[in-house]
């Protein structure tokens, strides 16, 4: 978490603990507190602040988002409404979609929603689909969405239709101003871009009008009930203003620093998932043919670099990749699934030991099933 | 020595984690994720995973996640499948130390710097002029030499049983001295990829067609029929729905699979003297001669003479059914000498 963004939110968890919809001073400097971060939040967003949420986090506002949206279009329509996504979406999406018998969309090999097929289950479609929910950035590839051309697709082919963007991983990358631009909601989870676990943030375009998932109090102008974290939105929108302005250096750095990571896991065997032209500047998957992922992972952990290969599942195991499966990546290369990501934080010396790390368990493996072989 | 211990989220390998721990070994606990379908029992539901990370936890071990569940549906649920679609009697618990724990996780546990995995069984390794075998564990009410019956001296090198000494008492005590959440936890039963609600039937009807069977007596008068030949087994005796009340016990004596026809009889038409046996496996070299043979996980071992895959019991023995496992231990009824499957 960004130092600034825990020190922004002391005051708010100790003394400043007032309840923001009160009506004395305590209540109203708490309300102070969460007007101004939702002003940076807005800021951040190109947005106003009216159309800012804050959620418990990620998921709850890409549940909100497309619960609220197929509720909506049920109740004006008549007709039973219908949820689209990729193949490629988080689970956060995918499942709301598949669960509302929804409806799922090939990707390309690059993890981009096919845009034919997107525009043809559109247009089978029509008017009963509610909402169609497009990730800015995928977190376990770093694919960049065109949502220009999204957006394009879906206002031609099912106009009735609301576009919304699981934008949790693209915070630390791109301009979100370019982001809404695009669309119609958009969720924000703070822990990936330096701000506490806990606090999300659900972005509705004046003009949309969705059903609330959580009903209560009435906070948040009726869309989101429950006591505002007001500690956390506060933590939320400092780190939010930091990555937006911090953005287009660390960018730039990065991407050396991840270019010369996967230039480093290449020379050690590894293949490059997707191509790194389409790919946010953090993100380094790559697949070792022949090994296994939960074997690089533990000699990784052991070596001080924390590595990923897929989600995990409730029981901690990491669980077959859909993202992999769904751009058709071999069974063999899903097996040998490696993602390592570079935050605003890592060094040319943190690349150089990842790679000396990776070089060592790669050899130890490959030894190993030579050994096995023979 | 580098241990990695499975652990399943019992109380066995919670104190198996203790007492390497105390020994001075350096332990990593580990859970294999094995099926992903439904369950409600068995090793590897979040549940017992949540047990094993926490004892791990309150011991000072690091504790792992391994997900096999393309193994164990490959190399354990599929073979189940197929055996009782061929009318046999898998035990899948004794397929899954075979091709998971003491093949794959012991494979796995080489190569990443490993001296040896570790298990909760009530089982010990007896070591003599350099030689191992699997020993009893030091409860014989508990002993699980039987389903481990299959380590070669390649593995049982590199096995280690840290609990075999202790009585399953002694476990549950140490648990609590401990303030382990297993402490009182109960033993694990049933084979862990079928719920209890809907048991073998279920699990097996949503998988294979069954086939009606004709249940007749060894004259071949007809005394009823069954719903599935694949869930009949011989020996079986419950369940067999006889039409003619007749009260004396009667047994299945023969499953002729192809035909769906199930023969009942009394037991001494059960018994033989001769069971053959295939898939052999050893601890050490292939053994001859007399052997004490066990048919079951805790059942009593019977005198037998062996050789050319076939058992010739001292005294007639009930047949085992085609798929089950026997297991040969030496005259003093102390170590594992081998085994294989009921043929």
């Amino acid at each position: 978490m960004r130092a600034e963004a825990f020190e922004a939110m002391v005051p708010h968890l100790r003394d400043e603990f007032a309840n923001p919809s009160g009506s004395h001073a305590p209540a109203r400097r708490a309300r102070l507190a969460l007007d101004e971060a939702r002003d940076v939040i807005a800021e951040c967003l190109g947005a106003d602040a009216g159309e800012i949420v804050a959620t418990s986090g990620g998921t709850e506002s890409d549940t909100s988002a497309l619960v609220g949206a197929l509720s909506r279009h049920a109740r004006t329509s008549g007709v039973p409404a219908l949820a689209v996504c990729p193949a490629a979406e988080h689970h956060a999406v995918r499942e709301v979609v598949e669960a509302n018998d929804g409806i799922v969309v090939p990707v390309t090999s690059t993890g981009a929603v096919d845009l034919d097929a997107l525009a043809e289950a559109l247009t089978t479609h029509g008017d009963r689909v509610a909402v169609v929910s497009v990730m800015a950035v995928n977190n376990e590839l770093g694919t960049v969405t065109e949502l220009a051309e999204v957006a394009a697709t879906v206002r031609r082919c099912a106009p009735g239709a609301l576009l919304h963007t699981d934008a949790v991983q693209a915070a630390m990358w791109l301009d979100l101003r370019s982001v809404t631009a695009h669309v119609d909601l958009l969720s924000l989870s703070a822990h990936k871009f330096g701000g506490p676990k806990g606090v999300g943030v659900l972005w509705i375009r004046r003009g949309v009008a969705i059903d609330p998932l959580v009903r209560g109090g009435g906070q948040e102008r009726d869309r989101r009930s429950g006591t505002q974290n007001v500690a956390g939105v506060v933590g939320a929108a400092t780190a939010l203003r930091l990555t937006d302005e911090d953005r287009p250096t660390i960018v730039a750095s990065l991407t050396v620093l991840r270019d010369r990571l996967l230039d480093g896991l290449i020379a050690c065997g590894a293949i490059e998932t997707v191509p790194r032209s389409v790919r946010v500047a953090g993100n380094a998957h790559v697949c070792f043919p022949g090994l296994e992922s939960e074997e690089l992972l533990y000699l990784l952990d052991r070596d001080g670099v924390s590595a990923s290969a897929a989600s995990a599942c409730a029981s901690g195991a990491i669980e077959a990749s859909h993202v992999l499966r769904a751009i058709a990546v071999s069974e063999e290369l899903r097996r040998g699934a490696l993602r390592l990501t570079l935050g605003h934080t890592t060094t040319a010396a943190d690349v150089d030991h990842a790679l000396a790390v990776v070089a060592g368990a790669v050899a130890r493996l490959r030894d190993h099933r030579a050994r096995q072989a023979s | 020595m580098r241990v990695l211990l499975g652990m399943s989220g019992g109380v066995d390998s919670s104190v198996a984690a203790a007492v390497l721990r105390d020994d001075g070994h350096e332990v990593v606990g580990v859970t294999m994720r094995l099926w992903g379908g439904e369950s409600d029992s068995g090793c590897c539901s979040v549940a017992d995973v949540d047990d094993a990370r926490r004892a791990a936890q309150q011991l000072g071990v690091d504790h792992l996640v391994f997900n096999f569940s393309d193994e164990f549906d490959e190399r354990v649920v599929a073979p189940y499948v197929e055996d009782h679609r061929r009318g046999r009697t898998p035990n899948p618990c004794i397929e899954c130390n075979r091709h998971l724990k003491f093949d794959r996780l012991l494979d796995r546990a080489t190569a990443l710097g490993f001296d040896a995995v570790a298990t909760g069984h009530h089982a010990r390794i007896v070591e003599r002029d350099g030689r191992r075998w699997v020993g009893r564990g030091a409860d014989h009410a508990k002993d699980q030499s039987y389903v481990v019956h299959m380590l070669d001296q390649d593995a049982l090198a590199r096995t280690v049983f840290p609990i075999g000494h202790l009585t399953k008492d002694q476990v549950r005590a140490e648990a609590a001295r401990l303030g382990l959440r297993t402490a009182t936890k109960p033993d694990s039963q049933d084979v862990c990829f079928i719920t209890s609600t809907g048991g073998r039937e279920t699990f097996l009807g949503d998988r294979i067609p069954f086939r009606r069977a004709k249940v007749v007596d060894p004259e071949g008068v007809e005394l009823g029929e069954l719903p599935a030949v694949e869930l009949v087994t011989v020996g079986q005796r419950r369940g067999l729905h006889l039409l003619d009340g007749a009260p004396r016990r009667r047994y299945v004596i023969d499953v002729d699979h192809g035909a769906a026809v199930v023969t009942v009889g009394p037991e001494s038409e059960l018994m033989t003297l001769e069971q053959s046996v295939t898939d052999l496996v050893w601890a050490d070299t292939p053994v001859d001669g007399p052997v004490l043979v066990q048919c079951s996980a805790h059942g009593r071992t019977s005198l037998a003479e062996l050789g050319d895959g076939v058992v010739r019991w001292a005294e007639p023995q009930r047949r085992v059914s085609a798929g089950q496992s026997l297991v040969f231990y030496d005259l003093a009824d102390e170590r594992v000498l081998g085994g294989g499957l009921a043929g």
